[in-house]
């Protein structure tokens, strides 16, 4: 019997259908290997990523959560990862103060055609979670976490 | 029914200020129709009332309780169960007891850390360092008080609750007009809403009921309110980089704050199907920034200075996260 | 009433199954899930006993929605949504989890692939439970189309288009239409005229009645959508008036005022300041350049306007904004040559007798400047010369990617120089790309002619003699890797075979039609195999070396491809559009206005009266943005609604990782 000694994040990522989809979708093509700790979701722009969304994935066990849409510039629906730039910052400046590492949230820009740009931060950010060690935000509504909030003091 | 035949009304505070208690007596004469209604049977800020009385009493006995305040500590959770066990219709009234209210900001904080603010400051006379403890031994046998828990809770987290009346506190108009409801629906003219509803409040947002001129918004600046020279009386305050928690916060205050010239601080909660109202103001600020490069993006949201604050100051405890790391993880 | 969903995991031969244990996959799913009335393994989904299976599902066991965990959505979505819909289920009560572009292709480990498969599968299963019946939205296709660029590839568009009995506009940015092809003088392999064979078609181009011509123009503004597009030209002042103007170019022979030629000539001849570009311009009317004319400069000559037999000048002539709709637009905007300075060891711009290929196109053409005699800077025929390949190709420096066309370019100029020179041609290549019909050929042809071929890159062409034969000379140094030395080969005019880039203003040019550009700047095709024409925006094609470097026959090709997709769609006089949506819910909108400004596409106004924000669905592309930024939740989104994008959350992350050991 081993001690479990290694900690493996899961980490949620948000894509959006145009780009970093693709960009998922070329990463494959591609037979480019890369962490598996990263599970995705597709919105059809980065603009419908909802920061209701990313505290929803903490909320539920994710480590970490990458924001992932079209360079700026280059949005399928014109300019509407630029209001995804800015969610993402105010999102990260309340979550900083609620104590949660910054590190724990990225914002990736990846094309269609970025497959490696996409598997390169995927690995790079699965690494600087692993160094943060687990989140593991409490699933309040389980029982064995709530005991474990309702102790006292 | 009493004897009297009138059906029991319960209000009991919890983590609160007292405030909701105010608004409630503050129904002017409406409060005879309540007492012509109602027999409040426990009622700690007006009447004098045992909980052993409570307990003595069967179970759905009483008809109607206001519970208001966050769930702070084991006795607040022990009254919370004992009053849903005894209740037909439990409310949970006012902000703390909806989504945990100002107190439920003290999830942004180690139990520690609160204790050092509380006890052991410059400004407080503390020479021994002493802590509240749970259990002490006293001379005359051992004294115990609530264990504090390391979060603020809201009511519906640790037992179902039938309705939910937002509000910092309710207005008392609203709660004037809930009482009415549950007196028609008692003589039959009307039916209650499906359970889990909000009740004493709209569907849409505090916008709806402000008389502010508003435009399409582009945000170039944000900035305190106390920093603000000479605010613009009749137009929006967000659009003059108020911060104004109105586009997020639920109707039925009648917008009072930004009538009088102050933002909207977000106490009436979300609007309706929203799940956490922080992320979505923030959403709502973030996207009307009129800017498209990352440093000055950064400039301007440097304008809103204590974020957590300002996205959660009513409702951090029920918010998705509910908490801040350093409450729960320490 | 709970749902019966059915879920499938394919194999995809051995592509999923070689690294995710799919049976385990669907045994789990069945286990796990109530809702889960059928979970099965096959080895090709997608094939049509796949498909079968899930019809023959929905059919017998009355499955409510289905979940294919197979390839990329993007791949075979719709083929599953056309198997739902065959069985009688909404289309749209379906889900799909990559588990091989996101699975099997990228991991490494069969537990760990198993065991990310089934949290995507989790995540699609509480996803799809959340979905609702949605219809497809009908669009009427307009069948105006807009073709962007008028060279041989618009051009060739256009005409395809005109000829199926639809009306084309076809917007050119400069005075005539011809694009480089107009420039040249031979074209590979065959050595035809460039000229003899293009200008008919645009002749064609420009009198064909189905076409609306407008040269000297540019395209401001796109608004809409597939079928509805609103698109704003700016017609430029040719200060002509068209209607009068009989092309008889008397203002152009009279004019004073002479300018050097930068674009149609590249440089090597003068124009007047009322022109057309060539001779077999089309449209044949002048262009008054009022930043050169002596009358728009200094108030004085207006020679032009006194000798024209029509009174066609018009000084006073404003630019003129036309307004079309359109249903379909193809984008054929061509490319830049590569700028040969940015190389400054070859000597571009300051060596004398350096020169581009485009510089010697016109050089060698019997209209350009000099009756198509190949001569030196001095007047005299050169005795022998380098053509250097790659020139801003192939190098990590300027452009990774090959041009394609320089190969075959420059066994043209190597022919054309020693035929009218007889001079000895070096050429200085990397590789010999002849890759189309005929091209080994006329490689072959030219080598037979006596050209000289050294394999290598060369690495500077200069003037510094060190022996008395480089006196007077440019001398090129290359390494010659065939040999195994350093050359130094003395010649009197070098060539440069610049390579293909994209247009300077490419990406603005993306963005004003909602398309994106690759890294290296192209305009980016849908599939670059089976959909190379198309665009990730519907309605948006691209033809031509806007997409790429190509030769005339592969842009002629394009051009064609274009045009029929256009009018196989304007055929079908409607396309069903994803009914992805937002909508405002009224009684909850409470007018703050945070959304007004959020819609590039301005399907957002506010009614004053009612006090809400209105979404109007026909101009919604469905981005979500505007649902994703609503403080009062307020707007809602069709098929990534927030309770369907929550539960796939829930369900992703219900199953831990656990490594293997």
């Amino acid at each position: 019997m081993s001690e479990k000694t290694t900690f493996e994040p899961v980490i949620v990522g948000f894509t959006c259908n145009w780009c970093s989809y693709r960009a998922a979708d070329a990463a494959g093509m591609g037979r480019m290997k890369y962490a598996p700790n990263v599970r995705l979701i597709r919105v059809m722009c980065s603009g419908r990523i909802d920061p209701q969304f990313v505290l929803k994935a903490f909320a539920e066990g994710a480590d970490g959560v990458m924001i992932t849409g079209c360079h700026p510039g280059d949005c399928h629906y014109i300019d509407q990862n630029y209001k995804t730039m800015r969610r993402y910052e105010l999102l990260r400046r309340t979550l900083v103060q609620m104590g949660l590492e910054p590190e724990r949230l990225r914002l990736v820009w990846a094309s269609a055609a970025e497959g490696q740009i996409l598997a390169d931060e995927i690995n790079d950010f699965v690494e600087t979670v692993r160094a943060l060690g687990p989140l593991n935000w409490p699933k309040w509504e389980k029982e064995e976490t709530r005991q474990l909030i309702e102790e006292a003091v | 029914m009493s004897a009297n035949g009138k059906p029991k009304f319960a209000m009991y505070w919890a983590a609160a200020c007292g405030g909701c208690e105010i608004a409630t007596l503050n129904i002017h004469e409406k409060v005879l129709d309540f007492d012509a209604n109602f027999e409040p049977v426990f009622w700690p800020v007006a009447m004098d009332g045992k909980v052993k009385d409570v307990e003595a009493l069967e179970d759905n006995a009483i008809l109607l309780t206001l519970f208001n305040g966050g769930i702070r500590n084991d006795e607040n959770e022990e009254m919370a169960h004992l009053l849903r066990r005894k209740s037909q219709i439990l409310v949970a009234f006012g902000s703390c007891a909806c989504e945990g209210g100002i107190p439920g900001l003290a999830n942004l904080s180690s139990l520690d850390s609160l204790f050092e603010t509380a006890y052991d400051t410059l400004s407080t006379d503390n020479p021994e360092n002493l802590r509240p403890s749970p259990v002490y031994e006293a001379p005359e046998g051992e004294l115990h008080i609530p264990r504090l828990y390391k979060v603020l809770k809201t009511l519906d987290q640790v037992v179902p609750v039938d309705y939910y009346m937002p509000g910092c506190p309710p207005e008392s108009h609203q709660i004037a007009a809930v009482i009415d409801l549950v007196i028609q629906v008692l003589q039959g003219k009307a039916q209650l809403p499906p359970k889990g509803s909000v009740i004493g409040a709209g569907v849409s947002t505090c916008c709806d009921e402000c008389d502010r001129k508003r435009n399409v918004k582009k945000i170039s600046k944000f900035v305190r309110i106390q920093d603000v020279k000479e605010i613009d009386p009749e137009l929006c305050l967000l659009e003059q980089g108020i911060p104004c928690n109105g586009p997020a916060t639920r109707s039925g205050c009648g917008a009072l704050c930004p009538a009088a010239g102050a933002q909207c601080i977000g106490c009436y909660g979300p609007a309706e199907g929203v799940v956490d109202f922080g992320a979505r103001l923030m959403t709502a600020f973030a996207s009307v920034i009129d800017s498209k490069d990352p440093q000055e993006i950064s400039r301007i949201l440097d304008g809103i200075v204590d974020p957590a604050g300002q996205f959660y100051r009513f409702n951090l405890a029920g918010s998705l996260l509910r908490a801040g790391k350093p409450a729960w993880k320490w | 009433m709970s749902e019966k969903i059915g879920v499938y995991i394919c194999h995809c031969g051995s592509n999923i199954a070689g690294m995710v244990d799919v049976e385990e996959v669907a045994r789990w799913a069945k286990e796990t899930f109530p809702e889960v009335a059928i979970s099965r393994d096959y080895k090709f989904m997608c094939s049509s006993p796949g498909q079968e299976l899930i019809e023959n599902d929905i059919k017998e066991h009355g499955l409510t929605r289905v979940v294919v965990a197979a390839c990329s959505p993007h791949l075979h979505e719709p083929t599953f949504r056309g198997a739902c819909q065959r069985a009688g289920l909404n289309p749209f009560l379906f889900e799909m989890a990559s588990i091989r572009e996101q699975v099997s292709w990228v991991s490494t480990d069969r537990k760990i692939a198993t065991q990310k498969s089934k949290a995507l599968v989790e995540g699609a299963i509480r996803r799809v439970v959340y979905h609702e019946p949605l219809e497809p939205i009908a669009v009427d296709i307009h069948p105006d189309v807009l073709i962007v660029g008028g060279g041989v590839t618009g051009i060739q568009a256009a005409l395809e288009i005109a000829d199926s009995g639809y009306h084309v506009y076809l917007v050119e940015r400069e005075p005539s239409i011809g694009g480089h092809m107009a420039q040249f003088d031979k074209t590979f392999p065959t050595l035809d005229c460039s000229a003899c064979i293009l200008t008919p078609k645009m002749y064609s181009a420009g009198t064909h009645p189905n076409i609306t011509l407008l040269s000297y123009s540019e395209v401001e503004k796109v608004d809409g959508y597939v079928g509805n597009f609103t698109v704003r030209i700016r017609k430029r002042a040719r200060k002509i008036n068209e209607e009068l103007c009989t092309g008889c170019l008397l203002c152009q022979e009279k004019c004073p005022k002479k300018i050097v030629d930068d674009v149609f000539e590249v440089g090597m001849a003068k124009r007047k300041a009322v022109y057309v570009p060539f001779p077999q311009a089309v449209p044949k009317y002048p262009v008054i350049d009022t930043e050169n004319c002596l009358y728009f400069q200094k108030g004085a000559c207006r020679l032009c306007e006194k000798v024209c037999p029509t009174n066609a000048i018009d000084f006073a002539q404003e630019d003129e904004i036309l307004t079309v709709q359109v249903g379909n637009i193809i984008l054929a905007t061509g490319y830049d040559l590569f700028d040969c300075k940015r190389i400054p060891q070859y000597g571009y711009g300051v060596l004398d007798n350096v020169i581009t290929s485009l510089e010697f196109e016109r050089l060698t053409n019997a209209s350009g400047p000099t009756g198509g005699k190949v001569l030196l800077k001095d007047g005299r025929v050169p005795e022998s010369i380098g053509i250097i390949h790659c020139v801003g190709s192939r190098d990590e420096n300027y452009n990774i990617y090959c041009s394609s066309i320089c190969c075959m370019q420059s066994l043209k100029f190597a022919h054309l120089a020693h035929e009218k020179t007889g001079a000895k041609v070096y050429n200085f290549y990397i590789d010999i790309r002849t890759p189309a019909k005929s091209y080994e050929e006329f490689y072959r042809r030219i080598q037979e002619e006596g050209t000289f071929f050294v394999r290598g890159k060369v690495g500077e062409v200069t003037d510094f003699a060190r022996t008395p034969e480089e006196e007077g000379k440019l001398i090129v140094q290359v390494y010659d890797t065939l040999a195994g030395i350093q050359r130094r080969i003395p010649v009197d005019m070098v060539i440069l075979s610049a390579g293909l880039e994209p247009r300077r203003d490419a990406k603005e040019v993306g963005k004003l039609f909602g398309i994106s550009c690759s890294a290296d700047g192209w305009l980016i095709e849908r599939h670059p195999k089976l959909d190379p024409v198309a665009t990730m925006t519907e309605g948006v094609y691209i033809a031509g070396c806007a997409q790429g470097p190509k030769d005339i026959p592969a842009c002629v090709s394009q051009g064609a491809a274009a045009a029929a997709r256009v009018v196989g769609r304007i055929q079908q006089k409607s396309i069903l559009l994803e009914p992805v949506r937002a909508s405002v819910v009224e009684e909850q909108c409470s007018g703050c206005r945070i959304c007004n400004d959020l819609c590039p596409f301005n399907a957002i106004t506010f009614d004053e009266e009612k006090n809400v924000s209105v979404i109007n669905p026909a101009l919604c592309q469905g981005c979500g943005t505007c649902v994703a930024a609503c403080p009062a939740g307020a707007i809602v989104g069709t098929h990534f609604s927030n309770q369907q994008i929550m539960a796939q959350i829930e369900g992703l992350l219900d199953l831990a990782f656990e490594p293997s050991e």
